[in-house]
């Protein structure tokens, strides 16, 4: 009878015990602490991204005058104007352009610090960040006035030995080139790092058997080097095209997306149409539609990555 | 130690003081008594001419017991456009707002309407210019008071030697200090004549055909003095007319007379032209000439700023207005009419004019002739015809008479300098005028 009498209390006492130990079991959990260590993070990406996010799918969708819902109307519009495409065009060809030179550029110069002896190194690898550690709207304000259309100082030296004047901004090819040789300045240094931080750990052992099996540079970079470095070229890539798709800085300060409309990029063009224009949800449609083409790349990019962990 | 005991009589007594001082706190006249007003206005290039503003203003605030706050918005890197942008969307932001030529327009709906100021503000400065109708009415209503912070007219700045040695015109003859033009023969013709003599002499004129502002503005004033415009009054397309046929063989002319590299100008471009010595003539405001006078006097006292050529529709110049505007959601509405109205009286222009060397240039018929203009120099005078005093000229916006949403696109998109670049550069002229018909049909989405 006691038993009974005590039953439901003592029932209650061990599942408040319990949940007690649950919650100290999952306050205690090593992912629990991982998840509210990074959730001011998480919130402030919430904040900062996805909300921003949202908000310019929602301003897609409206009419000019963001007062009706219209839907694709915008890009509907879009997928009809001759400017769009130009601007499609133009941002494919600036971000692959600039990305693979990038990093060309940065595994050649990753390879040279890379034999460079340790104790010079470090100032090299210093040397050699310069571009990418300058914000790129000051560094790119300096590469403006070498390319100014009237007082180029590129001009100037190249007058020297009979060449030019060169129309750096002012012709459509020209300011293509310049836009892109000024990403590829400010970017290469990044490809760099990156890549020299991946040659120093492949194992010098590989490098010894294959010299023993009497592999030539070449054989040595393409068998060896190049497998080691995989995922951290796709990564490099993958984050680099990223960034190059929606830059918006040297474009906007080099030509502003001129001459002729020829050097516009999305961003640019969305500021152009959005702010300039005065017509947001047109312009939140352009930046927008950076995404399925970065969604794409991406998926490709990590399922490539994914694949070779699983093969690993 | 002695305790003074409260009694129930004197705790009532002081109850009622307290509750009566609170109710009756806000009613009381004191040093911000009449609330708080916050204003954005345009950070002007002229050093020092912001402060006229702020005198202004804290003066009024003192008279008013008003609690201002003023934020001087640049225009470079667009800050000025961010930040209408950026108010629009949150609904919330500065009381007043200075907004540039078509602003008050593409935020029409968010505008408190201005009729009752601009009514007593027109009766007390004048006429306003068409421009300023233009940009800143809408439906008969007002949107916004224009400000002459800011306002300028896009002129010529000739050189008077180069112009009288290479052209064999005399600019201070046609354009005398103190009296009215003798410009007849100052036409297109003349102008492209002398725009060849002076590119043969190695000192070509700076006219840019980037896609900013200056660019467009001149633009804009050639296509109006040759009677084109992309698209009328009523929004029908008009691109495809012998006017704009005509605008654009003119510029394909006046381009192979300036230095190659003006497609890729901007706002700048000519007024280094200017200052380094290498140009006979640019479209500016007198800013060029303000750097030129501090960095090259030997460039400034031969500078002389003044009307544009006539065409065979008439002779047009660029004026660009900026205006004063208060959202519908301000929290201070009668406070910040109350400061436009003193921003706006004679005086106040006056002071704002001077403090800024005769840059701005109030849109009111009864404010084009005030001393600083006659008095400026070197050389003396050079400022004179600046503000049309005699009404010479038609002051108009490239792009007009298309409604402002439309005409705003077609200025944004520099759709008329990049025309005037593709005629040039050896496209067929119909294929030229397709390019631009499509992209003005586009520009007609609501």
């Amino acid at each position: 009878m006691a038993d009974v009498a005590l039953q439901p209390s003592s029932t209650a006492a061990a599942r408040t015990a319990q949940k007690r130990s649950g919650l100290r079991n999952v306050l205690g959990r090593k992912s629990t602490i991982a998840f509210l260590m990074a959730l001011p993070l998480i919130l402030l990406i919430a904040t900062l991204v996805i909300y921003p996010a949202f908000y310019a799918v929602h301003l897609a969708t409206l009419n000019k005058s963001m007062a009706r819902f219209v839907g694709t109307g915008n890009f509907e519009f879009l997928f009809k104007r001759e400017t769009f495409w130009l601007v499609v065009k133009q941002s494919c060809i600036f971000a692959i352009t600039a990305v693979i030179f990038k990093a060309v550029i940065g595994f050649i110069v990753a390879h040279f610090v890379h034999n460079i002896p340790a104790k010079g190194q470090r100032k090299w690898r210093g040397m050699l960040l310069v571009p990418w550690v300058i914000p790129p709207a000051m560094s790119t304000l300096a590469w403006l006035w070498l390319f100014d259309p009237s007082y180029s100082a590129f001009n100037y030296t190249l007058s020297f030995f009979g060449i030019g004047p060169i129309p750096w901004t002012g012709d459509p090819y020209w300011a293509r080139f310049s836009v892109i040789l000024v990403n590829i300045w400010v970017g290469a240094p990044f490809f760099m790092i990156m890549y020299l931080a991946a040659l120093k750990s492949v194992p010098d052992q590989l490098y010894e058997a294959a010299a023993i099996d009497g592999a030539n540079w070449w054989q040595r970079i393409w068998y060896v080097t190049l497998p080691m470095m995989r995922n951290i070229i796709a990564i490099t890539t993958l984050f680099s095209l990223i960034v190059t798709f929606a830059n918006f800085d040297i474009v906007r300060i080099l030509t502003a997306g001129g001459p002729l409309d020829h050097t516009h990029i999305f961003a640019t063009w969305a500021f152009r149409v959005g702010i300039e224009g005065s017509d947001i949800p047109l312009g939140a449609s352009v930046s927008l539609f950076m995404v399925p083409i970065l969604a794409v790349a991406a998926i490709f990019i990590l399922r490539d990555i994914s694949k070779r962990g699983n093969e690993a | 130690m002695s305790r003074k005991k409260l009694s129930r009589r004197q705790f009532v007594a002081a109850t009622a003081l307290t509750s009566a001082a609170m109710i009756t706190a806000p009613y009381v006249r004191g040093a911000h008594a009449a609330g708080k007003l916050s204003i954005g206005f345009w950070d002007h290039w002229v050093p020092g001419a912001n402060k006229a503003s702020t005198d202004i203003v804290n003066a009024w605030a003192e008279k008013e017991k008003v609690e201002v706050q003023i934020d001087y918005i640049p225009s470079q890197g667009n800050k000025n456009l961010l930040t209408i942008a950026a108010e629009a969307q949150a609904k919330s932001g500065h009381d007043i707002l200075a907004m540039p030529t078509w602003w008050p327009h593409a935020q029409a709906e968010l505008l408190e309407p201005m009729n009752d100021v601009m009514g007593d503000l027109i009766k007390q400065n004048g006429e306003v210019n068409g421009t300023v109708k233009y940009l800143g009415q809408s439906k008969g209503n007002w949107l916004a008071v224009p400000a002459s912070v800011g306002s300028q007219i896009k002129g010529p700045c000739s050189r008077i030697d180069l112009m009288k040695k290479h052209a064999g015109i005399d600019v201070q003859a046609l354009y005398p200090a103190g009296q009215a033009p003798k410009a007849d023969s100052w036409n297109l013709e003349t102008f492209l004549k002398a725009a060849e003599a002076c590119q043969k002499a190695g000192v070509p004129f700076g006219i840019g055909l980037g896609e900013t502002s200056d660019n467009v503005d001149s633009a804009g004033a050639f296509f109006q003095a040759h009677g084109a415009a992309l698209v009328d009054e009523k929004g029908n397309l008009t691109v495809k007319t012998d006017a704009v046929r005509q605008s654009l063989e003119f510029y394909k002319k006046l381009i192979s007379f300036l230095p190659p590299d003006v497609g890729a100008w901007d706002d700048a471009s000519n007024n280094k032209w200017l200052v380094s010595g290498k140009g006979a003539m640019i479209m500016n405001p007198p800013s060029a000439w303000a750097v030129a006078k501090r960095d090259a006097p030997q460039v400034a006292e031969q500078c002389w700023t003044h009307g544009f050529p006539v065409g065979p529709k008439g002779r047009y110049a660029p004026y660009l207005s900026y205006f004063w505007a208060t959202w519908s959601f301000s929290k201070n509405k009668p406070a910040a009419k109350s400061v436009l109205r003193a921003l706006s009286t004679p005086e106040a222009i006056e002071k704002m004019c001077v403090a800024s060397g005769g840059y701005d240039l109030p849109g009111y018929a009864n404010l084009t002739t005030l001393k600083v203009w006659q008095e400026e120099g070197p050389p003396k005078g050079t400022l004179y015809h600046y503000p049309n005093p005699h009404n010479h000229q038609t002051l108009s916006i490239a792009a007009a008479p298309a409604p402002p949403k439309i005409a705003q696109q077609i200025y944004t998109q520099a759709t008329m300098t990049k025309m005037c670049l593709r005629y040039a550069q050896g496209e067929a002229m119909e294929k030229t005028l397709a390019w631009a018909e499509g992209e003005c049909e586009g520009f007609m989405r609501s």
